[in-house]
């Protein structure tokens, strides 16, 4: 039983959308036809454009010669459900993939239910109501050829964009589109059996790919509109300082510089390039007071590591008697693991276009949440929703950052101020020291064993501004140890803080892999063993306990499949491998990293990876976002260094924030456990365990482990 | 504000800029071409790369009054999209986010040009000083590789 997928949601009300949207017709779909979303060239060469569209669903329109366009719902950030997502539609369809066209969908919420990049979501969440409404698009051309041949429709079927009735009577989905689009919408419909899938489980390339290799303007930077005005920000410099007052009559003088306005503590400077308004920014002269507290890291790290020592105020999870296993134990393991600050850096700095000054509002950018982007907007404007109007272009990356619209409320807010349409851009200075970082951490582990078992477990956190989501201390090792208790404190601070690629468990699985890693070495097992062991005692207990959402059984097949490819245990003595096993996001991943000496310096070269995300919508899309997370993850391990002296960053560029880079990127190899279950999302879970496998395969090269990231700064052997 | 003639994408154009204008900045605002990106501004990242005559050059570091040579951007690399790092790069499916991908094809042609047929670890070390934060470096090596076939 897979209790990720067991709570399902309800099929959303699609019927009605599709009943409405056939008469009504939606404002995002004037607008896309208005801006002409283009096309792939490849695809707008084969295919000829229809003439006219009938619209099934809001999710699919069909043309008179049967080309089909799907929205995309979701944000693309890089996580290829632009691709994926309509894939799952055009399967339940039943289309060729070549006649699709793809279509970004803008902010709808009357249609959609989700409109978010986050949490590796779109996916798993989409699932059901995205086979819908392709099979009942599907269900509506066979009732409308139905009616036209006067039989039955259960006597006919489809196959590739044809309906197929008795007597091998054919007609194309375009020939009966007008027809079915006038239909009631069938409440019930037939979806495919996995086996008869034609789509999913193929590898189709990005659907943006031609666009993209030729430069095309897909992204929000690239936004371009009539009257715009560039918009750049001083922000105050430091965390806990505010804007006294500031001289910009230098600014002001030069080229192209339209405007100075301040706004709360910053100062917008509008210009009719990026770079005048970018340089001007340079020429304001602004002068600050400490208004808040000036946070430094060093003083963070005294008090998160005061935090792991307190008695814990709140227990997240709290199993047996864990006082009582410590007491009793032959021998307790205590270990802690220390996480910095991090900014995202999406290689696309924050930006966003917003124009305030008309009837409606035009909000039009790179976010992962447009519906929050929206209500914020209204609050701030004292307009009503209704009257804005959202679309999303494609996104250099995501990571979390653009969950937090600071940056749509800004353009906004200068927009309404300036009364121009604006487009704000953020230096690449400005998007890492005006962050919204992942919150440095500390976690205490501690193990008593007793007669060579794990019979006590404890995790402590201590974080900053918030802890965990609930549902991370059930994760492993919940179920496998039977006295066993987590427990968080954290420290409040004026530095925002927020979701980062895999938020928490993106070094909590770091810690905690190091940690039972150290503990198979203490207890002389083998770590592949004692994983497999500690799967096995959770097996019950996981049947058992509703909170506990990973499977030990999924996980044991990723270990066992990772630990088979990778020839775990069977290499030779110069190469040394680590293993790392975790569960996030609703997706079971183990991987193997191997270390070899090259030169004297441990380098890791090559990291196998076994997942089980259930059915495999897109393999190729499916590679990429594994091999992305894992080399973000020893990236940011390895690397990733980012502190507060005073409330101010200490890197403002990739010249003082240092980046995995190409030639440090190790050689991947992935593996599917082959599944049938409801597929889950691949955005992040690949990045948790990748830092664990790495220190393991470190510790086995050079008999140092590593409690604290980035690794290059805790020795000098790395290089 | 002075007037500079440049020559891009073998077209000759005017354009009026401070002459500390960067080129990204001149080829992203003034004359619409936005395919070349910006990273950093600081010659870090690798994503305002374009070939002045010829040759991978940081277009963000290259002050307009400083050009001397013909500049080719992404949009120019090739009439038809059809240059054979961007037909590897569409097999190999290489692009997450994409945002980088300009600026790794144009330092994968330059490359290319100056070196047919690159090692394993000539291209690695080519491409270095391109970064890509969704890590989708295996697969740019990868159709480096496969463009560098004859
Ligand atoms: S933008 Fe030029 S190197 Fe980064
Ligand atoms: S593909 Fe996103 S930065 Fe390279």
């Amino acid at each position: 039983m897979d209790k990720g997928n067991m709570k399902r949601r309800e099929f959303f009300k699609i019927s009605s959308v599709a009943g409405g949207g056939l008469l009504l017709g939606f404002s995002w779909m004037t607008s896309c036809k208005q801006a002409k979303v283009k096309a792939p060239a490849a695809v707008a060469e084969a295919l000829e454009m229809p003439k006219q569209w009938y619209e099934m669903n809001a999710y699919l329109k069909i043309g008179e010669n049967g080309v089909v366009t799907i929205y995309s719902q979701n944000p693309e950030i890089g996580q290829n459900v632009k691709t994926s997502m309509p894939m799952i539609v055009a399967e339940e369809l039943d289309v060729d993939w070549k006649n699709v066209l793809v279509e970004q969908a803008g902010l709808n919420s009357k249609a959609f239910e989700r409109q978010v990049a986050g949490g590796s979501q779109s996916i798993r969440q989409g699932w059901e109501t995205l086979r819908k409404a392709g099979a009942t698009a599907r269900q509506m051309l066979i009732t409308a050829a139905a009616s036209q041949w006067e039989v039955d429709p259960k006597d006919c079927y489809t196959e590739n964009g044809l309906i197929i009735g008795p007597e091998q009577k054919r007609l194309s989905y375009g020939d009966v589109a007008s027809a079915a689009a006038e239909l009631e919408v069938p409440e019930e419909v037939q979806l495919k059996d996995p086996k008869d899938f034609k789509i999913i489980g193929q590898g189709k390339g990005n659907v943006d790919i031609d666009g993209i290799i030729t430069g095309k303007p897909l992204f929000g930077l690239d936004t371009k509109r009539e009257g715009m005005l560039y918009a750049c920000v001083v922000r105050p410099p430091a965390f806990g300082q505010k804007l006294d007052s500031f001289e910009d009559s230098e600014a002001r003088k030069l080229t192209g510089v339209k405007d100075v306005i301040r706004f709360g503590d910053k100062i917008a400077v509008l210009a009719d390039s990026t770079y005048s308004a970018m340089k001007a920014c340079r020429f304001i002269e602004p002068k600050y007071e400490q208004d808040k507290p000036a946070e430094s890291s060093i003083d963070h790290d005294k008090e998160l590591k005061a935090l792991l020592e307190k008695p814990a105020t709140e227990h997240k999870r709290n199993d047996g008697n864990t006082d009582k296993a410590f007491k009793e134990a032959d021998q307790v393991v205590t270990r802690v693991y220390e996480a910095p600050f991090l900014p995202h850096n999406c290689l696309e700095p924050m930006n966003f276009f917003a124009d305030a000054t008309g009837e409606k509002v035009i909000m039009h950018g790179p976010i992962q949440t447009p519906a929050w982007a929206r209500s914020r907007a209204a609050k701030i404007l004292e307009r009503d929703e209704s009257e804005i109007e959202v679309s999303m272009t494609r996104m250099g990356g995501g990571f979390g950052r653009r969950l937090y619209g600071d940056f749509s409320d800004e353009a906004v807010e200068i927009s309404s101020l300036a009364k121009a349409p604006v487009q704000l851009v953020f230096s690449r200075e400005d998007d890492m020291t005006a962050g919204t970082y992942r919150p440095a951490s500390k976690y205490k582990l501690e193990a008593a064993i007793k007669d060579d078992k794990i019979v006590g477990y404890r995790m402590r956190e201590a974080a900053i501004n918030r802890n965990m989501f609930d549902a991370i201390a059930h994760f492993f090792p919940a179920g496998a140890i039977p006295n066993l208790q987590v427990s968080v404190m954290k420290h409040d601070s004026n530095i925002s803080t927020g979701a980062w690629r895999a938020p928490y468990t993106n070094f909590l699985a770091f810690a905690e892999q190091s940690f039972f890693d150290e503990l198979a070495e203490i207890m002389e097992v083998d770590e592949v063993q004692l994983r497999m062991d500690l799967l096995e005692q959770a097996k019950e207990p996981a049947e058992k306990d509703e909170k506990i959402e990973y499977s030990p059984a999924r996980m044991q097949d990723c270990i066992r499949l990772v630990a088979d490819k990778a020839g775990w245990g069977k290499k030779g003595a110069s190469v040394h491998q680590g293993i790392s096993a975790y569960y996030s996001h609703n997706t079971h991943v183990a991987e193997v990293a191997e270390v070899e000496i090259l030169d004297g310096v441990p380098t890791v070269k090559k990291v196998y990876c076994a997942v089980d995300c259930g059915i495999v919508i897109n393999p190729k899309g499916a590679i990429n976002q594994i091999e992305g997370g894992i080399i973000d993850g020893i990236g940011h391990a390895m690397y990733g260094d980012f502190s507060f002296d005073k409330g101010k960053p200490s890197a403002s560029n990739f010249h003082s924030y240092r980046l995995i880079r190409n030639q440090e990127a190790p050689d991947i190899e992935v593996y599917f456990v082959k599944s049938n279950i409801a597929p889950t999302g691949l955005g992040e879970p690949s990045l948790p365990p990748a830092g664990g496998a790495v220190a393991n395969a470190l510790y086995k090269a050079t008999g140092k482990r590593f409690y604290k990231q980035p690794f290059v700064k805790e020795t000098s052997i790395l290089g | 504000m002075p007037l500079y003639q440049l020559t891009v994408n073998n077209k000759s154009l005017k354009v009026e800029a401070d002459e500390d204008t960067p080129l990204l900045w001149v080829l992203r605002d003034h004359l619409n071409l936005a395919g070349t990106k910006y990273g950093c501004g600081v010659g870090q990242c690798g994503a305002c790369t374009v070939h002045l005559d010829g040759k991978a050059t940081r277009s963000c570091l290259l002050p307009i009054s400083a050009l001397k040579a013909e500049v080719t951007t992404i949009e120019g690399l090739s009439e038809n999209g059809d240059h054979p790092v961007q037909q590897a790069w569409k097999e190999h499916d290489v692009p997450q986010c994409g945002y980088c991908q300009a600026g790794q094809m144009m330092t994968a042609a330059s490359l290319l040009k100056q070196n047919p047929h690159p090692s394993d670890a000539e291209i690695k070390e080519a491409m270095n000083g391109n970064i890509c934060r969704c890590g989708t470096y295996l697969r740019i090596n990868q159709a480096v590789k496969t463009a560098s076939k004859p």
